[in-house]
């Protein structure tokens, strides 16, 4: 469906109208997102997160399927093979990143999406559907990221699977039996891989689905905007393309810049070091926490401590966690104010943005904050809030408040009248009361600057670049007097790309002369060497001076034979037990990923390493 | 510059800027398309990338072969970048053979000295896969058929090689590759 003035589809060569007529795909995609789609014209910034949300699942399903064709879901490998992403793979480490730091741009977004959702009323008739199947999509997300995270089998992974797989052992009668078959054993292993990796490539494309019904759904009224008042006539609406496309692309622009500044310069800050660690089913990470993302629903997952009447903490825990998101459903219900936008309702305002949102916050944080005092409390009080929110105080404020007038269309809320409105049977103007906020007039107003420095054209050009010269003139002298020498200074005291080559080779020889008595570096080839400044020959030489696993071609027996550049660095033990048998009953840890394992990487290793002293004589 | 009219009507705007020949508009539309595009090229970069051999893949190491107990008239079968390679003693009557044949007959000229190395001349290295689809040819294990021509047989399409490993018959349209090798000592070959 679309409004009776939306532009119609007119084929432009003979080739299109044949498809046309035949196959109108083009024509479904020119009524779906082009320029016959008619879109509010006051659509604020917060309408670009549905968009985004669109380009997130697309990054996520083609990074995914590239990183599938490298990945082993084998609990023998799985860790190996996400290292051999990291290493080997051309661009490997760049995918893989651009994955794990999409799952969270891809969360941050449809975040965001949801709570422009709440405020301006997107829930509301004639929007159920859209909602509920925002609602699907987002319970069908939060699997597919559980699921992602468990696959690279390190042991955030394995924790996480475990805890996760034992909300479903709480529920009475067939808990423990449901856990373990959710789990293919009874802890997780390979079957619960395997399954997990089938599952996480088949969501998305489940994801895809639902999102078509939501924008289909999404189409039968059209879009919802800022002043929560529907579309009346066609001044009220603007073609999806060029307006929206335009402004969604300098969104995307943003969004992208932001998202490429973490993929590249901050990797792993969204990420938990201790999922560089391989899963070990015999030992918990002290301070176990799901991704960022999960932390509010984890916090109130946690915030049930003692029996409810007779219903045990553990399973009021994981009911109020899933209710804490079940209750969207009812939403469109629970709000039964005719107004939609938050903008025009005082009470509402309030209730949202100093009771929902701190009490979201709040639950934020405990959720990534260990599970003691006094974040337990906090997090109690603020699921007491959150359910009291949606449950009680929606219907009430619904039922109490006294909106602010709503302008009378679109086109009043942003050009300040409409001629339509005079001719509206029993209209009361409240032109004077009516408030512009710049939120929804964003697009208007830049509008407007934009006519009317097209208007004053080339007289104000010129007085803006007579601006530019005269202060460019006055800040380049001191410029060059003040600031020249301090960077110069920085320069000279700085780390000198050029000359971390031999710093390098003194680490690996250090490796060489101490730590590989203890420690293996199981995921550095000596080929490896060869990115720090060895020359091939060298690596041959260093290579051959390491025993590494091998079989006597004659014999067939085990043996060592002298490393090749393509081997490994091999481990001063055959096995973990003589590992451990050799240090005291503690395992050496693994180097290869050392500075990522640790919480701050580098700075961790720099001070255990200098952290180590002579012992004094006397001793 | 077309001085204003003084009106704040885009389509007088628009057809006093189109005077100059190309609109603002315009060059905010293909530079900012541009940039979008160029940067949509790039991200298929990696995309592409990734496909080609890894880094483990690529440094596939040489395959090193001792050669002193295969007899005159044996090959054997060795690995070298996971694929076989075939190691063949030639007999006396082998080259003899080999060099009997009018080399500008044949499908892909080669004399036997060029297939082998100065003063191992005995020695016939060569990749164990057809050069027509790639198959495994026969002829290297003992009792396998080795063809019209005494050297290889391919069962998938039936090209016959001689015993200098070039095309007789068939329909590969090159003889048997010869990787690179040396021979590191009078008895140890290293492929690669």
């Amino acid at each position: 469906m679309s409004f009776p003035w939306a532009n119609q589809y007119e084929p432009q060569n003979p080739l299109m109208k044949w498809v046309d007529d035949r196959l109108p795909l083009p024509r479904f995609v020119y009524n779906a997102i082009g320029a016959g789609y008619p879109v509010p014209r006051n659509l604020n910034y917060f309408w670009n997160f549905g968009v985004l949300a669109g380009f997130c699942l697309v990054l996520q399903i083609v990074t995914g399927v590239v990183l599938a064709m490298h990945y082993a879901p084998n609990a023998l490998v799985a860790f190996d093979s996400t290292e051999h992403i990291m290493r080997d793979v051309n661009w490997g480490w760049m995918l893989r990143y651009a994955h794990a730091n999409g799952a969270s741009a891809f969360f941050v977004v449809v975040y965001l999406h949801i709570f422009r959702g709440f405020f301006y009323g997107s829930y509301k008739a004639p929007r159920e559907m859209v909602w509920l199947m925002g609602v699907v999509i987002f319970l069908l997300m939060m699997a597919t990221a559980f699921m992602g995270y468990v696959l690279p089998w390190g042991q955030m992974s394995f924790w996480g699977a475990k805890v996760i797989t034992g909300l479903f052992g709480a529920i009475p009668l067939v808990g423990e039996p449901l856990q373990i078959w959710l789990l293919g054993g009874f802890a997780p292993d390979n079957a619960a891989l395997n399954r997990f990796f089938s599952l996480h490539f088949l969501l998305p494309f489940v994801i895809a689905g639902v999102v078509i019904l939501h924008i289909w759904a999404l189409h039968i009224p059209g879009s919802s905007n800022p002043t929560g008042v529907e579309v009346k006539g066609e001044s009220d609406t603007i073609p999806f393309h060029p307006y929206y496309t335009a402004k969604d692309g300098f969104g995307l622009g943003v969004f992208l810049f932001l998202y490429c500044a973490m993929l590249f310069f901050l990797p792993n800050a969204l990420g938990h070091p201790d999922n560089y660690i391989p899963a070990n089913p015999m030992s918990t990470p002290a301070h176990i926490v799901p991704e960022w993302y999960f932390w509010p629903f984890y916090a109130i997952l946690r915030a049930f401590t003692a029996d409810f009447f007779f219903i045990p903490a553990k399973l009021m825990g994981v009911i109020a966690m899933f209710g804490s998101i079940l209750v969207w459903f009812f939403l469109p219900w629970l709000d039964t104010s005719p107004v939609r936008s938050g903008h025009y309702r005082p009470l509402f305002r309030k209730f949202f943005w100093f009771g929902l949102i701190p009490a979201m916050a709040v639950l934020f944080y405990c959720g990534g904050a260990p599970a003691e005092e006094p974040f337990v409390m906090m997090s109690q009080l603020a699921t007491a809030y959150y359910f009291l929110h949606f449950l009680v105080i929606l219907p009430i404020v619904a039922s109490v408040e006294r909106p602010e007038p709503l302008p009378y269309s679109i086109t009043e809320a942003v050009l300040g009248s409409d001629d339509n409105a005079e001719l509206a049977p029993g209209r009361v103007s409240n032109r004077t009361k009516r408030k512009t906020h710049p939120w929804f007039a964003s697009s208007e107003f830049s509008q407007a600057c934009f006519s009317r420095w097209r208007s004053s054209g080339p007289s104000s050009a010129a007085s803006s670049r007579l601006l530019l010269t005269a202060s460019s003139r006055n800040r380049l002298p001191s410029m060059s007097s003040t600031s020249r020498p301090s960077m110069s200074n920085t320069a000279s005291t700085g780390p000198s790309v050029s000359g971390t080559m031999p710093s390098c080779s003194a680490a690996s020889e250090v490796y060489k002369e101490v730590c590989a008595a203890c420690h293996s570096l199981k995921y550095v080839a000596f080929r490896d060497l060869q990115q720090i400044g060895y020359s091939e020959e060298q690596v041959k030489a260093i290579a051959a001076t390491f025993n590494v696993p091998g079989i006597d071609p004659v014999t067939g027996e085990a043996t060592t034979v002298p490393g090749s550049p393509t081997d490994y660095f091999p481990s001063p033990y055959p096995n973990a037990v003589a590992a451990r048998a050799a240090n005291n009953n503690a395992v050496p840890p693994d180097l290869s990923l050392m500075t990522k394992a640790r919480h701050h990487g580098t700075a961790y290793v720099y001070s255990l390493l200098t952290g180590y002293q002579e012992q004094p004589p006397s001793w | 510059m077309t001085e204003s009219t003084g009106t704040a009507d885009v389509d007088g705007v628009a057809a006093a800027e189109s005077g100059e020949g190309v609109r603002r508009r315009d060059f905010i539309n293909i530079a900012a398309v541009g940039a979008a595009g160029v940067g949509g090229v790039v991200t298929l970069l990696p995309l592409v990338s990734q496909m080609a051999p890894s880094k483990d893949v690529l440094a596939e190491s040489s395959t090193e072969l001792d050669v002193s107990a295969i007899q005159p008239g044996q090959a054997v079968k060795a690995v070298f970048r996971k694929q076989p390679v075939f190691v063949r003693n030639l007999t006396a009557k082998e080259i003899e053979e080999a060099n009997a044949v009018d080399v500008g007959s044949l499908r892909d000229p080669q004399t036997l000295a060029e297939r082998t190395k100065e003063g191992h001349e005995n020695w016939l290295i060569t990749m164990g896969v057809c050069t027509h689809l790639g198959c495994v040819p026969l002829g290297a294990g003992e009792g396998e058929n080795k063809g019209e021509f005494g050297g290889y047989f391919c069962p998938c399409h039936g090209s016959h090689y001689d015993t200098a490993a070039r095309i007789r018959k068939g329909p590969a349209p090159l003889n048997l590759q010869v990787p690179e090798y040396e021979f590191t000592s009078d008895t140890v070959v290293k492929i690669g």
